[in-house]
């Protein structure tokens, strides 16, 4: 068998290509985090518990409606999107005016009230979500075996990243939304209707978690813990890459995966806390995060 | 920090304290949970007041930086857990009296503040959040590995042994004089470094961080200075809570427990010296009554706090002395 620094290869890649789908959740939902925290100035902390929902709408979709995983890719996103409108309009909104710590607060409570509900519900105890007939099945590299799903997940992380990239950057909605982010009392002088963008805003972000919880749902169980555990480290992500740049939280967030994966290649004791280290590492060095405006 | 409804709960004008630094209105509220406390264990479960006691304790400890310097700390479990598990350790596995555990409890959460709150202060606000939350993710997990806190069976069978070598304290009544007495020391603490000097200055960077700067003062340093004491206390309250019941597990470092903490500061009031109390023994009694429901507890929390902040952000004893005029 071959080796690298006395690592059988298949090792290697197999855990480099884990750290790397870890990394395609860390980027899509501190994405989403940015996204959100740019234009309302509120931490999201509901986040996670909107990854688990986007996860178990998608099997309540098949379990209940017989709609499949391609489907719950679309819809899933949407229904949790809507759930989220709901959220800012009625709670969130009331918040701007305040310290910022009341937003978090909030999110928080709602995170819990969702978690509590699906554990009451479904119990502690994961359930199992079938990979889509399409996705079935592994590629031979030659050096490891890939299965098909897993480099699906990367690769559609990727160009959800590139895509949400471009509309912020490129199209005419996310210039009003760069322009807001920046001074929304001008924004609003010039006639664009911001609080409606902040919901929309919220949405939006809102969906990307959920659509990160439909790619998730095959690959870990869904369960209503999911995403708790996950979030935290998404903060840690989020700190490292600091929030000023939508491709600073994707490149973070693949490489921070990456490294995870590497850790565990070399170091196992380490790797569920590698990324809190190298946290402290960036705050010492760089206070205002790798990509961060202070 | 913005003007309307900022983290400060409410001021009135500064009045003379008439005792021990206490306004009237302290004085009498804290006359009146002294004879609670001499008195409750006769009517009321003592091990249940106990826990109660320890709760209050961590959470007048996290109000300590939430209330006077408006630094909300997400991770105040680890400090809380690592105290217990030291405390733990050091009673069971070294022999130590409970009183020697307990402060070595308190010395690894200050120690441990004074590494994590180091790093943390260079953030402000959300970031703040977000970083000691991270951190105690990271505290957590090195608890699940290591050896001595015995994993997902934590350390079980804690002794209590004798005060100072000669009070034991295997009856519950005498546990509960010795868990009162460290509760009023470390409530008495608190309100003496808020009122202290040292504490107006944490007040002043509270409102208003880079006039104090121009004032002359390092804020950086009292900061960190606040966030050690605080993570003291909790490491005090943590290990006080794993002698009073003889066990120490991953529950007390889990971010659930520093979500706990903060709902009950939020519940009670923030930035009232009472608030913490009271909102430790709401959150407490709701959680005996419920234990039953399992995870509606949860719901009900989340449900609590999203009430807190949308239509309740006094707090409790807040809104009490907001309806009085008077500081509690």
């Amino acid at each position: 068998m071959e080796e690298i620094f006395g690592i059988p290869t298949p090792l290697l890649f197999g855990q480099l290509l884990l750290g790397l789908i870890n990394g395609a959740f860390y980027a899509l939902l501190s994405l989403g985090l940015a996204v959100i925290f740019g234009m309302l100035n509120v931490i999201n902390f509901t986040h996670g518990a909107q990854f688990m929902m986007g996860a178990f709408v998608a099997w309540m979709l098949l379990n209940y409606l017989g709609i499949g995983y391609w489907w719950a890719l679309i819809l899933a996103p949407l229904i949790v999107g809507l759930t989220g409108v709901i959220l800012e309009r009625t709670m969130i909104a009331r918040l701007y005016k305040l310290d910022h710590l009341y937003g978090l607060l909030l999110t928080f409570g709602v995170g819990l009230i969702i978690e509590g509900l699906f554990r009451n519900e479904f119990g502690s105890s994961g359930m199992p979500y079938r990979i889509p007939p399409e996705l079935q099945g592994a590629w031979d590299l030659g050096f490891m075996f890939m299965p098909i799903y897993r480099g699906w997940v990367v690769v559609v992380a990727i160009v959800m990243c590139l895509a949400t990239w471009l509309v912020i950057e490129k199209t005419k909605i996310g210039s009003y939304l760069r322009a807001a982010t920046e001074n929304p009392a001008l924004v609003q002088a010039f006639g664009i209707n911001v609080p409606r963008m902040m919901t929309l805003t919220y949405g939006a972000g809102v969906a990307l978690a959920a659509f990160a919880g439909v790619l998730a749902a095959p690959i870990y169980s869904v369960n209503p813990q999911m995403g708790a555990n996950l979030i935290i480290i998404v903060f840690a992500v989020v700190v490292i890459g600091g929030m000023g740049s939508i491709l600073g939280s994707v490149i973070t967030g693949f490489g921070l995966g990456v490294v995870e994966g590497l850790t565990k290649v070399f170091y196992p004791e380490a790797s569920s806390t590698v990324i809190f280290v190298v946290m402290a590492i960036v705050l010492l060095a760089r206070p205002a995060g790798l990509f961060g405006r202070s | 920090m913005a003007a309307p409804g900022g983290f400060s709960g409410t001021d009135f004008k500064q009045e003379e304290g008439v005792f021990l630094g206490f306004t009237k209105a302290q004085l009498l509220a804290f006359i009146a949970m002294v004879a609670f406390i001499v008195i409750s264990p006769f009517f009321l479960y003592p091990v249940f007041l106990m826990k109660l006691l320890c709760f209050a304790l961590f959470a007048c400890a996290f109000n300590l930086l939430i209330g006077y310097v408006g630094l909300l700390s997400f991770g105040h479990a680890a400090y809380f857990g690592m105290g217990g598990y030291l405390a733990g350790h050091a009673a069971k596995v070294w022999g130590f009296s409970p009183e020697l555990s307990i402060l070595i409890g308190g010395a690894v959460g200050a120690a441990l503040g004074l590494v994590i709150g180091w790093i943390a202060i260079r953030r402000q606000g959300i970031y703040f959040a977000m970083i000691t939350l991270a951190f105690a993710q990271m505290v957590y997990f090195f608890c699940v590995q290591a050896p001595f806190t015995g994993g997902e069976d934590g350390i079980q069978s804690i002794p209590r042994g004798a005060l100072f070598g000669i009070f034991d304290l295997r009856s519950d009544m005498a546990m509960y004089w010795m868990t009162a007495g460290i509760f009023l020391i470390g409530f008495l603490l608190v309100h003496r470094i808020v009122h202290s000097p040292f504490g107006m200055v944490l007040k002043s960077i509270r409102e208003n961080e880079p006039r104090a700067t121009s004032l002359g003062y390092r804020t950086d340093d009292y900061k960190l200075v606040a966030f050690i004491l605080s993570a003291g206390l909790a490491g005090v309250a943590g290990g006080l809570k794993s002698i009073v019941f003889g066990i120490a597990t991953l529950t007390d470092v889990f971010w659930t427990m520093s979500g706990e903490v903060v709902l009950m500061s939020l519940v009670g009031g923030l930035g009232t010296i009472f608030g913490p109390v009271v909102g430790a023994a709401v959150i407490i009694t709701m959680q005996n009554y419920l234990a039953e429901f399992g995870a509606w507890v949860t719901v009900i929390q989340g449900v609590i706090f999203v009430l807190c902040v949308l239509a309740f952000r006094r707090g409790v004893v807040g809104e009490i002395g907001n309806w009085l005029r008077v500081r509690l």
